[in-house]
């Protein structure tokens, strides 16, 4: 059974309409990249999925291990398994950072029937994690995002997804705004969590991130529908001949 | 001189409200005045504690006054109630197993002892809030006092009001009403003349309370008011941490709450005080609740003295109360820290006043007030600087934070400076927990409420650092049962 399957998912915001018929099957072991221009949907796609109340989904339907996605508030969609790492991630004023990750594990932790963790074990998987993404330990003890750069906000999604180690990953343009370094970092981070039963989902204006996690398929959303999809080297062809190539071919 | 007694029993009517989880009753004996104020009540409460003539004819004068007192209740406060008819109230109760209280531990009641336990303040010396010592008050009267005997070998005296009235009347007759007088406004005036309990404590000079001292209130018997006391005197160089806490069982009927606090620290001493009030709040259509009509004051009377007060307001259907500093002395400081918050219909009208006459004298003021349901907060707050109080200092900040669409927030500061030298700060804020802040928390696997509770706590955690530990716990946990049903 494949991960996720999309049909003809059509989703507004407002009375704008900006999916008009997606679809896709990801199946776990797989990396998808969804590139496109600005305005194509890509955001909306991604914060659909992860249940954004913003969005109405006005047809089609999202089946997520066998069973129906857009039922789902958005909390039930993380604990089975559903993350998204934030494009502007918010700030939580008076929130520590390892306060809101250990209220998300515990969250995930108990509907998994498992018992919430020790202070002491919790903190021990959270400074693995933030070696393994090098951040800055002192940024788990501030407030969730306040004053965090913008690199250093990305990261931190990245980090919470070292640790709530998802089914299925949704990066919404992870990699806009970042340095060269941010980019290697977050990249290494994304490419650590694959294994052979989760998928991820990079939703990214650029090809550039796609030089660090190799993804097994590409699509291209355009106007909210899929309408180029192939492997890694789509992502070269556009990166050469931009997008423009494709709306041609497509009109 | 009448003896009026009643034998009431108390009946428990939890099926009102299951949200309140400290709204039980016991049914216990008590032994009550029968409703209603006069002169002769006065004098019953005050023969039922076998008081010097000296503190009887102090109640009456302040009877006497209050009587006077035509414009009745305060009115500009930004909150609304039926009228109460103060004849309908009855103005003492307690447990009739006992005369002049316990006189160990072990004497306690055990259904009293068994009531305390459930809301964890176990009235023996270990288990949970071991190193604290406790002032029991059910009611009109202070039911045990837990550590007496280790506090006494350090000089400090902590006991009920009425125990320190017959043991150590010349500390009580040197500060009572000495902060708050008798003449201070209604409610005061009120409490001079009919208060039947609280608690006293008296740091002595150079002395660090090696223990966290307690009062927990609790009133029980129906249509009854609680009006107890309390005054804590901070010898020179003294410290301590004082910790207040209150409940009352779910009734359909609002009751009376008007307690005075009055606090006095001479040089170098500090006192902080810090309180959880959890007062029942009333059921989701604002029927019943605890009016809690509050006149706290501190005087930093000595030299480098210090006041804090810390709050966290949760309960009562009406919370009226501005816990203030007096800083008389040189280079004293007054603190005030407060979390209000409102759900259903409850209102809070809360603040502080800071008065600075000494010279160099510092206050800070940090007011978070959190509205929800149909829930209406307002800060009201006075910062006074008089002309001796060269080189004052003032640093406030309110903010408030809503909940929904229902609820209000104001805010009304008051500020008089007289002095050229002061400096003044004043920040305040409004924001809404946003739809953004919601969806980050539920996409991580928070629940609503969860993600609710955790962005007010994060509101609030400036205050909540300024409490001792075990109460920083139990305020966190409070706030989030206070919002429950308020969400999602």
């Amino acid at each position: 059974m494949p991960l996720l399957v999309i049909r003809d998912l059509h989703a507004s915001i407002g009375d704008q309409e900006i999916l008009k018929g997606v679809d896709l099957t990801v199946n776990a072991g797989e990396v998808h990249a969804i590139m496109g221009p600005n305005g194509s949907g890509k955001s909306t796609l991604a914060n659909v999925l992860a249940g954004r109340p913003e969005y109405t989904v006005t047809k089609g339907s999202v089946q997520y291990q066998g069973h129906d996605l857009l039922a789902m508030p958005p909390e039930q969609r993380a604990r089975e398994g559903i993350f998204l790492a934030f494009q502007y991630p918010v700030e939580l004023p008076g929130v520590r950072a390892w306060q809101f990750l250990k209220a998300a594990m515990d969250a995930q932790r108990q509907h998994r029937g498992l018992e919430e963790m020790s202070a002491r074990d919790f903190n021990r998987l959270l400074q693995e994690k933030v070696q393994q993404v090098e951040i800055d330990p002192e940024l788990v003890k501030r407030n969730v995002n306040e004053g965090f750069s913008g690199g250093e906000k990305k990261r931190n999604e990245i980090l919470q997804l070292a640790l709530l180690e998802p089914k299925l990953a949704l990066l919404d343009e992870t990699d806009s705004g970042l340095d060269i370094d941010a980019l290697r970092i977050v990249a290494e981070g994304v490419n650590r969590s694959r294994r052979p039963d989760n998928a991820i989902v990079v939703v990214t204006h650029y090809q550039r991130i796609l030089n660090y996690i190799t993804p097994d398929f590409v699509h291209v959303l355009m106007d909210g529908r899929i309408v180029r999809s192939g492997g890694a080297e789509l992502a070269l062809e556009l990166e050469s001949r931009g997008y423009d190539w494709v709306k041609e071919a497509v009109s | 001189m009448v003896t009026p007694k009643v034998i009431s029993r108390t009946t428990t009517s939890e099926a009102l409200d299951q949200g309140y989880k400290w709204g039980f009753s016991i049914d216990i004996d008590s032994d009550s005045a029968p409703k209603g104020l006069n002169e002769d009540i006065v004098r019953f409460i005050s023969a039922k504690k076998g008081e010097p003539e000296w503190m009887l004819e102090w109640r009456l004068k302040a009877f006497r006054f209050w009587l006077r007192q035509k414009q009745g209740e305060p009115a500009w406060a930004n909150i609304h109630h039926p009228v109460i008819d103060f004849q309908d109230i009855i103005y003492y109760s307690a447990p009739s197993s006992k005369k002049d209280g316990p006189k160990s531990l072990e004497d306690v009641d055990p259904e009293v002892r068994a009531a305390f336990d459930k809301l964890g303040i176990p009235l023996n010396e270990q288990a949970k809030l071991a190193g604290v010592a406790v002032d029991a008050v059910l009611d009109s009267v202070s039911v045990a006092t837990t550590y007496q005997g280790m506090l006494e070998k350090a000089g400090i005296i902590f006991c009920s009001m009425s125990e320190a009235v017959r043991k150590h009347p010349d500390l009580v007759r040197k500060y009572l009403g000495t902060v708050v007088p008798y003449t201070d406004n209604f409610y005061a005036s009120l409490n001079s003349a009919v208060f039947s309990d609280g608690s006293f404590a008296y740091i002595p000079k150079g002395t660090r309370c090696p223990i966290e001292l307690m009062t927990y209130f609790r009133i029980n018997t129906a249509n009854s008011g609680q009006f107890e006391r309390t005054l804590i005197v901070a010898d020179e160089g003294s410290y301590v941490s004082y910790l207040e806490g209150c409940t009352a069982p779910i009734r359909k009927e609002s009751q009376l709450h008007a307690a005075v606090v009055e606090l006095v620290t001479l040089d170098n001493a500090e006192i902080k005080y810090s309180t959880l009030q959890n007062w029942y709040p009333g059921d989701k259509e604002g029927n019943g609740g605890v009016y809690n009509f509050v006149t706290k004051r501190g005087k930093a009377q000595g030299r480098n003295s210090k006041i804090s007060w810390t709050q966290v307001e949760t309960g009562s259907a009406i919370t009226w109360k501005y816990p203030s500093v007096i800083l008389q002395g040189d280079n004293s400081v007054g603190e005030f820290y407060s979390v209000a918050l409102v759900n259903n219909y409850q209102q809070a009208d809360t603040g502080t006043k800071m008065i600075h006459i000494g010279k160099n004298t510092r206050s800070t003021i940090v007011a978070k007030g959190i509205s929800a349901g149909h829930g209406n907060n307002t800060y009201r707050g006075l910062v006074k600087i008089m002309p001796s109080a060269d080189g004052a200092r003032n640093f406030s900040q309110c903010d408030s934070l809503l909940v929904g669409d229902q609820c209000g927030a104001h805010t009304t500061p008051y500020i008089e400076v007289r002095n050229p030298t002061a400096q003044m700060e004043h920040e305040a804020s409004t924001s809404k927990v946003s739809d953004d802040q919601l969806f980050y928390c539920q996409s991580r696997g928070m629940s609503v409420e969860d993600a609710h509770s955790m962005i007010i706590n994060g509101f609030c955690r400036s205050i909540f650092q300024e409490l001792p530990f075990e109460f920083a716990m139990e305020a966190s946990q409070l706030l989030k049962v206070s919002l429950e049903g308020t969400v999602g």
